[in-house]
């Protein structure tokens, strides 16, 4: 084996001490290298000692190559070494570290150096002195002696940093530095130079991390705060004291709200939600939730604002879903409207419009868009051979054919595809086809279709992309969808479909066929907002005053980044196009496991049923809102979020600075008399709220709402430092310390209400009430932060916000929502939009219709897994 | 953290009261943001309070004391140098994996661990050890949080990850992370 050493490295003192232990066993070579030279070839950063075994392995830690040379020599491990050494590692290193940076690079003396280090002296004193045992890990010199002994030499070698009253850890000090072993490595490492011998070294190794995050010793608030600049902390102090006076009026509601022009004007759609399923909590994250939280912000912002939304009605899966509960579409669609409606105000989803698409305006418009683009030259007619049911008299979706499989010969094969082998079939593909209706044999039929000619649209739509997507907040998975499907080429896709229940194909030829809900569906969000207001254009076709930011699930980016955009550029109308693609991953529920089945999940009317209150949905779904990554919702996670994040983070926070006013100052606000210490806090938390702003500008829900309890955190350690229920009871100058720290977290408290908003808007308002914030300081948010409550202020009545859920509660709806809903799978499976079904359209392409949304994947016959891949 | 050595002893499923112990541990101590780890300016450090001994301090102490307590010494390593790599790693563990952790520092680190994992199938190498096991506990809450395209590029990481969640009763309840089997970004690197 082969030891690497550097110069002055103080890592060299223990292992040269502990190298003598296994002098015989092996053949040890020592090699000297550069302080930045990298031995090891899988670390980065430069590392020395190191200790290259005889199987090629590496040995990099300081104690794991002298707990090598000591286990050579027959000794053997125990707890009391272990922990020795753990301690070592995790407390000693950071604070000597520190201490000989001062000492050796800065030049620093005295109480500076010692200062770091005196705690974890202490402890080993007091150690040695309660156990009165010479060692530290019993009556004989052992692994943990040396490799202490090894980090402390460089400092206690020197009388002046070792502390007189340390009598046990001076004579431990003083009889291991004795031993040969440690004298000879002494020598050779410190060449009689004193500390000093390591200051070549060190020089070259970075800043120790203890210095540069929280000092061992220090509060972590204060060294956070040390970051700011006095001039940060000078404005964040106008601002407070500026208080109610810097808020602008609040915007007065309008109906029906229609673009201004000169001000920043908003539009939010979120996905349509298919209308044939009970969304469950994947769709509910996946957009609802998501755009609803960006529009109650964007309202806070003073911007104006339209969320728009509503159920996507038109289909194959409706006709179906129809056929199962024996109403005819348009009962259906009624009956789930209104449950979708239900579960999203249930959910406090704040849309101006949540309408539907079956409505004539969906027809005009389509059509309207459908001449464009055929009179453009932008639609083809090809013929595509179809399965026909002639005793039913139509053309059968593929989930109405039932047949053998082609490739495993299993019976009851779909359409689409095998349940047993899980192939995906062509449906004239299938042996001994059947209607699942009429069970008759179907026939081959050809049938007239219309395409939108894409490759023809291509050149426009990535001109439209190149101006859109520099400096736009798509998220980076949209932009890798659309940019895959770029890279393929674009093929002609069939926009119409042998089905009644659709729009009308207003073209000779085509009267019993409507268009394919993908190439309408849409276009749902313009039809929508045309029943809310006559006057839609203005929202529409106004690219230049309006920002689009269409919500979604992944599986839905085609859609709205591709095709609905070539549709608008092709049309030639002046469409308002998306600005802003946010897609969210995919919420999986528990651990995960797929259920392949139809709808299985925890539901949004469900979520009501289980007596946990929506705001408390609310915050645990966006704070695993599936963010630049698949998320999972778990029941315990929950519990835990609640009772940590909510009850002891944020609602203790918020209720001790209420119940203080109440307690101590009979409901008024105290006089504050800001201290140092309090302005440092106000810029603090400005700079948090600046944060905070920065991640919803951007769209990036999940983290702002780290921001909100980053506050609500800082302000419990606030609290916690100033104790005002001490000072309460102290001389005048305490009381009114206890006042200011009172005054100032009550305050922080109001603007946590409405930094909460858009989250909790139930909580929010709650707290606002308890607190009788002004109106104009609960509906708007500045990038400061302000005195809301000034002194004389009168407060309600504080009570506590959330309630701890327990162990019991959780377990029962685990349990309740793993049976429930499917007999005989525990594990449900939640998904913002499976790939369940897959239905034909065109020769060798593919649409998937999913039980909620839209999926639209391009042609290619690959399992589910593959398929992700081309994304 | 409290357990008792008859009750350790007693139990046929011993290794899973470790691991109990230890991941309980981790997810009261602190709930996924690395800040909430930090108490009153403290990080939190687990303490075993055993009935016929001193108690014993630190996440890898315990579980090393746990290990030999259920007669899985060889979670330990088997020879000297697979017992100082096994202790090399679990005081990574307690130092870089829980140190401060900026996402600067979680890059490197899962870079300097992908190219240690190339040629490996644990950190031993061939056996499986408590280092596998605390390396997956503290690594969890950034994994977790890695988009498809990190996975991706921190290969060997990953497959070793995804490994460690599936040995059987190892992931406990913490959330299963997916991996996709195929690669997404090949130009990326």
């Amino acid at each position: 084996m082969r030891l690497f050493v550097s110069e002055g490295a103080p890592g060299s003192l223990p292992v040269l001490a502990a190298a003598r232990r296994a002098q015989g066993r092996a053949e040890l070579l020592i090699s000297t290298v550069g302080p930045e030279e990298c031995v090891v070839p899988f670390l980065t950063q430069p590392k020395v000692p190191v200790l290259q075994l005889d199987n090629g392995n590496y040995l990099f830690s300081t104690s794991a190559i002298c707990r090598y040379f000591f286990l050579l020599s027959g000794w053997e491990q125990d707890d009391l070494t272990n922990q020795w050494l753990e301690w070592e590692a995790t407390e000693l290193q950071p604070a000597l570290s520190a201490a000989l940076y001062y000492l050796v690079v800065q030049g620093k003396k005295g109480e500076d150096v010692l200062g770091p280090v005196r705690r974890a002296l202490t402890h080993i004193d007091h150690s040695l002195s309660r156990r009165s045992c010479p060692f530290l890990a019993g009556e004989t010199e052992s692994l943990a002696d040396i490799v202490l002994w090894g980090a402390l030499y460089p400092l206690l070698q020197d009388p002046a940093y070792l502390p007189e009253e340390l009598g046990a850890l001076h004579s431990w000090f003083q009889t291991v530095s004795s031993q040969e072993p440690c004298q000879r490595a002494a020598e050779t490492v410190l060449k009689q130079q004193g500390v000093l011998a390591l200051r070549p070294y060190l020089q070259k190794q970075p800043q120790p991390s203890s210095l540069q995050g929280r000092a061992v010793s220090n509060e972590p608030e204060e060294e956070e705060l040390a970051t700011l600049s006095e001039e940060e902390i000078a404005m964040a102090v106008t601002a407070w004291e500026k208080g109610l006076g810097n808020l602008p009026p609040l915007r007065p509601p309008q109906n029906p709200v229609l673009p201004v022009a000169g001000e920043r004007n908003v539009l939010i759609t979120s996905a349509l939600p298919y209308v044939n399923n009970v969304p469950h909590l994947g769709n509910i994250i996946g957009c609802v939730l998501s755009a609803d939280v960006f529009a109650r912000y964007s309202r806070l912002r003073q911007w104006n604002t339209l969320y728009l939304c509503g159920t996507d009605e038109y289909g194959t899966a409706t006709e179906t879903k129809a056929m199962e509960e024996g109403l005819t579409p348009q009962e259906i669609c009624d009956k789930y409207h209104a449950i979708h409606a239900d579960i999203y105000r249930w959910f406090n989803i704040s849309f101006d419009i949540f309408g539907r698409t079956t409505t004539p305006q969906q027809t005009k418009i389509t059509q309207d868009i459908f001449q464009r683009l055929f009179s453009r030259g932008f639609v083809l007619q090809d013929t595509v051979e179809q399965l026909r049911c002639e005793q039913c008299a139509r053309f059968l979706a593929d989930r109405f054919v039932e047949g053998v499989c082609p490739f495993c010969g299993y019976e009851e094969a779909r359409g689409d595809q095998c349940d047993k082998c899980g192939k995906l079939i062509n449906a004239t593909e299938l042996k001994k086809p059947q209607c699942k209706v009429c069970r008759s044999c179907p026939v081959v039929k050809s049938s007239q279709h219309l395409f939108l000619d894409l490759p023809k649209l291509e050149k426009r739509l990535e001109e439209w992309l190149e101006n859109t997507l520099p400096g736009s907040d798509w998220t980076p998975n949209a932009r890798f969808i659309i940019r895959s499907w770029l890279r393929d080429g674009l093929k002609p896709r069939c926009i119409t479909r042998d089905l009644k229940w659709g729009t009308p194909v207003p073209l000779e030829g085509f009267e019993d066929k409507v268009f394919y809900v993908w190439f309408d569906a849409t276009i749902g969000y313009l039809s929508i907002t045309a029943n809310y207001t006559d006057q839609w254009e203005r929202w529409w076709k106004n690219p230049e005053q309006v920002s689009l930011y269409q919500f979604m699930a992944k599986d839905n980016v085609p859609f709205h980044g591709l095709v609905f955009p070539c549709s608008a550029l092709g049309a030639e109308d002046n469409y308002t196009l998306v600005s802003h693609l946010i897609a969210t991953e995919y919420l999986n529920y528990e651990d995960g496991k797929f259920s392949k089945s139809r709808g299985v999940g925890v539901f949004g009317d469900m979520a009501q049923d289980t007596g946990i209150p929506a705001d408390i949905w609310r915050f645990y779904l966006l704070y695993i809102r599936p963010e630049g990554q698949d998320s999972a919702f778990s029941w315990t996670d929950m519990l835990l979020k609640n009772n940590s994040e909510l009850l002891n983070n944020l609602g203790n926070f918020i209720n001790r600075a209420g119940m203080f006013v109440s307690k101590f100052f009979g409901g008024y606000v105290p006089e504050m008399v800001l201290t140092s210490d309090d302005q440092r806090l106000l810029a603090h938390v400005t700079l948090e709220l600046q944060h905070y702003h920065q991640l919803l500008e951007k769209v990036r829900i999940r983290d702002a709402l780290r921001s909100i309890l980053t506050i609500s955190r800082h302000g419990n350690q606030y609290i916690q430092v100033n104790e005002p229920w001490k000072r309460i009871k102290g001389s005048e100058a305490d009381r009114q310390r206890a006042g200011t720290v009172t005054g100032l977290a009550v305050n922080i408290a109001a603007l946590l209400s409405v930094m909460l908003q858009p989250y909790m808007p139930t909580v929010s308002a709650t707290i606002q009430a308890q607190l009788q914030l002004p109106p104009p300081a609960c509906g708007i948010l500045l990038t400061n932060f302000l005195c809301t409550l000034p002194a004389g202020h009168l407060i309600g009545t504080v009570s506590p916000l959330f309630q701890k859920l327990e162990n019991d509660q959780i377990e029962s709806l685990r349990q309740r929502f793993g049976g429930g809903q499917l007999e005989e799978s525990l594990e449900l499976k939640v998904i913002t939009s499976p790939p369940r079904r897959y239905t034909k359209l065109e020769v060798g392409g593919r649409v998937m219709v999913a039980g909620d949304t839209l999926l639209l994947f391009p042609r290619q016959k690959c399992p589910p897994s593959q398929q992700l891949e081309r994304l | 953290v409290k357990g008792t050595n008859t009750a350790l002893r007693a139990s046929a499923r011993k290794l899973l009261v470790i691991l109990e112990v230890v991941v309980s541990f981790e997810c009261e101590g602190r709930s996924e943001t690395p800040r909430s780890s930090v108490v009153n300016g403290k990080q939190q450090i687990p303490v075993l309070q055993t009935n016929n001994g001193p108690s014993l301090t630190g996440l890898t102490t315990i579980a090393a004391h746990l290990v030999k307590q259920a007669n899985k010494e060889y979670l330990l390593g088997s020879t000297a140098e697979e017992k100082a790599i096994v202790q090399q790693w679990l005081e990574y563990r307690v130092t870089r994996v829980d140190g401060h952790s900026s996402k600067d520092d979680i890059r490197a680190l899962l870079k300097d661990l992908n190219s240690y994992l190339e040629d490996k199938v644990y950190l031993t190498g061939y056996n499986f050890t408590l280092a596998d096991i605390l390396l997956y506990y503290g690594l969890h809450r950034f994994i977790v949080d890695l988009t498809v395209q990190e996975k991706e590029k921190y290969l060997n990481v990953s497959r070793w990850f995804c490994h460690i969640q599936h040995y059987p009763g190892i992931r406990q309840h913490l959330s299963s992370v997916v991996f996709i089997k195929n690669r997404l970004y090949t130009n990326s690197h």
